[in-house]
């Protein structure tokens, strides 16, 4: 057993981490206070292959592994959350469902140009009725001739507005339950799919998050993403993946606000001496880090869990339930060690606190990621 | 057309202290990065490449770890890298250094040849032009703009207040600044290739066709008097008075530091 990073990753690291310092933190603080979707980083990292990282190069992707993703939302997300949130949701849910249940002519069509930069992707599952029991969807698609007519709506869809693709899940069978699901690749542009209502949000503020409306929107039978009745299954699976995305975002952010208390922590003085001379901050520190640490560890297990094995639903509920408190633990601790200026705009921990809260909830509550745990190992 | 990029490893001298007993630099600890000057260069290379088609080879001169900036220059899409390694080669001053890389240059095929305009570790700017000497080449310092026109080279030289431009005839050899271009981001695939499906080809002292006299530790006539770190300007101070009152305060600043 090896915890050293191999050196294609400790490069990766160091690229991401460069690309984060110069292009992402710059204007973190500004798309924050602006609630501003940062097109030019997006349009950044498309150029430098940054959405296509865990897809094979016969698709159009970069050939690396999950761990080298995972990496790129840590460093991401070390200083800017909402670009971690983009590229998590643009990988792990617009684009992986395509790579794993999409044809080859679906790979050629859609999952092509979101992996070499070219478009970005989006996943619709949550309606207002269906947030943690995802299968009570009341949206519905309806097979007329060649074409599945869709109505209904989705809410609270990252990327929404900015995605080019979209996975979108809708009842195909009522009668069936979670049986009826099925899952579709809508395309930005096609007649009767509508962008709704704009959430204004605590955290992660620069990213989109808007309702979907599907009025008779009528799409290609060819754009069913695998079998009918089967979108439950897929999104489900999806979700999986995109767990270790957004562990990989906690964990950013985490490890973004330990790194900036300790700088903070060394310059301020009271008493006459720097804080860090206080038993209480070093103690909190030692926590702070050593809750980190164990994060990363379930974090990057679970990245290799992945890559390694058929099944990795338990690896990646563990890594987002651990990596997820631990953000939001470690930036209120932040704040708390910054004293008053914790709680003033101009210090980043301020807005890592906020984005912090998110990562409990989105993809799976922590309740839920207790229920896969339990689930698990009561099995 | 084939171009010869000069990298060289360096200490990141941002982080880098001077030993105040032995006056040398403080290597442990700092991260190594490419050179700046000859990552523009290198860019420079690869520009020239995506516009009028080119291979790319980088070459260094160094310990096995500068393998690591050979890799990266492969992530940011140069074509071959030669590592030149060899403890015969250590303690190279900028002539035995010349001398070597020269000699290892001369094996390649090039059309032309770019270097950093100098090592942030060294400062000596002394390698490219060098390296032109011994290949017998034209040269030309402090590229701010390199352009390819047939079979001669345009460049922009950078020349204190002004720049001049200079043609010169194919092959020949350029020394870049910083300056010259923001060098791209490797991509995460191009570092997984670097790593997984590129080779660095080593060549020792016996690779190299130089003579015993002309490299490492004994082929370096140069020898360090002192270092010292460069003396940090202080800002100026910007005074808004009037005329008469800006001289007296001026007037006053020299005599309170004995000048006048
Ligand atoms: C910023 C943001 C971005 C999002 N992006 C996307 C996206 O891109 N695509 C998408 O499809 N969705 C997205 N979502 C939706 C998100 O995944 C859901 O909000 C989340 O799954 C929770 O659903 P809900 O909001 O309906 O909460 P509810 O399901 O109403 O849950 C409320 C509370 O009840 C608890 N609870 C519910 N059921 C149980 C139970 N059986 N046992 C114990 N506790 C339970 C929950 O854990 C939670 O604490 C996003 C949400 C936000 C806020």
């Amino acid at each position: 057993m090896d915890f050293r990073l191999k050196q294609e990753h400790l490069m990766a690291q160091k690229l991401f981490r460069e690309f984060a310092i110069n292009e992402v933190e710059p204007i973190a603080q500004e798309i924050d206070e602006n609630h501003r979707f940062p097109e030019e980083t997006v349009a950044k990292m498309q150029q430098y292959g940054f959405l296509g990282i865990p897809f094979s190069k016969e698709v159009g992707g970069q050939g690396c592994d999950t761990l080298t993703y995972v990496l790129a939302i840590e460093e991401i997300s070390k200083v800017c959350a909402t670009t971690g949130v983009i590229l998590s949701a643009h990988t792990s849910l617009g684009a992986a469902p395509i790579d794993v249940y999409g044809t080859p002519e679906q790979k050629e069509k859609f999952l092509r140009p979101l992996i070499s930069g070219k478009k970005l992707g989006a996943f619709g599952l949550t309606e207002p009725g269906a947030g943690t029991d995802a299968a009570g969807q009341q949206t519905v698609a309806e097979l007329d001739g060649n074409e599945y007519v869709l109505n209904g709506s989705k809410i609270f869809i990252t990327n929404a507005g900015k995605a080019d693709i979209y996975i979108i899940f809708a009842m195909t069978d009522k009668s069936q339950g979670t049986r009826g699901i099925s899952a579709f690749i809508v395309e930005k542009g096609t007649p009767g799919f509508e962008f709704g209502h704009r959430e204004i949000k605590m955290g992660i503020r620069g990213s989109a998050t808007r309702e979907l409306v599907f009025s008779d929107c009528r799409i290609p039978q060819e754009n069913l993403l695998g079998q009918a009745g089967r979108g439950f299954g897929i999104a489900m699976g999806t979700l999986d993946g995109g767990r270790i995305g957004i562990a990989a975002q906690a964990l950013g952010i985490a490890q973004g606000a330990l790194d900036k208390t300790i700088t903070y922590v060394k310059e301020r003085k009271q008493f006459g001496r720097p804080i860090s001379a206080f038993q209480n901050t070093q103690f909190t520190l030692a926590d702070m880090a050593t809750e980190v640490e164990s994060a990363r560890m379930l974090v990057y297990k679970a990245a290799l869990a992945k890559d390694t094995q058929k099944r990795y639903s338990l690896e990646a509920a563990m890594a987002k339930l651990k990596a997820s408190e631990v953000a939001s633990y470690v930036t209120n601790k932040a704040v708390q060690l910054h004293g008053g200026y914790g709680f003033i705009q101009d210090y980043d921990v301020e807005r890592m606190m906020r984005d912090a809260k998110i990562t409990e909830i989105y993809e799976g509550t922590s309740e839920v990621m207790r229920m896969v745990i339990s689930g698990s190992i009561l099995n | 057309m084939n171009i010869v990029v000069c990298i060289k490893q360096v200490p990141d001298t941002n982080e880098v202290r001077i030993d105040p007993v032995k006056g040398t630099l403080i290597r442990e600890g700092v991260p190594s990065i490419m050179n700046p000057d000859d990552k523009a260069g290198l860019e420079a290379a690869l520009r020239i490449k995506d516009k009028n088609g080119a291979k790319v080879t980088v070459i260094t001169m160094g310990p096995l770890q500068a393998d690591e900036i050979l890799r990266e220059a492969f992530a940011m899409g140069a074509d071959e890298a030669y590592l030149v390694t060899d403890r015969a080669f250590g303690g190279a001053d900028t002539w035995a250094t010349s001398s070597t890389l020269a000699a290892a240059i001369s094996k390649l095929d090039y059309d032309l040849i770019i270097t950093g305009r100098q090592a942030i570790d060294g400062d000596t700017a002394q390698v490219g032009p060098e390296i032109a000497e011994h290949l017998d080449l034209p040269n030309i310092s402090y590229a701010q703009e390199i352009e390819i026109d047939g079979d001669e080279i345009v460049v922009l030289r950078q020349y204190d207040d002004c720049s001049h431009r200079v043609r010169a005839k194919l092959p020949a050899l350029v020394t870049a600044l910083s300056e010259l271009n923001q060098p791209r981001y490797m991509t995460p695939g191009g570092i997984f290739d670097a790593y997984r499906s590129k080779e660095v080809i080593k060549w020792v002292r016996d690779d190299i066709p130089v003579e015993d006299e002309n490299i490492g530790l004994s082929g370096s006539p140069t020898r360090v008097s002192k270092s010292f770190p460069k003396a940090v300007k202080e800002p100026g101070m910007k005074i808004e008075k009037s005329v008469d009152e800006s001289v007296q305060f001026i007037v006053d600043k020299l005599k309170e530091t004995y000048i006048l």
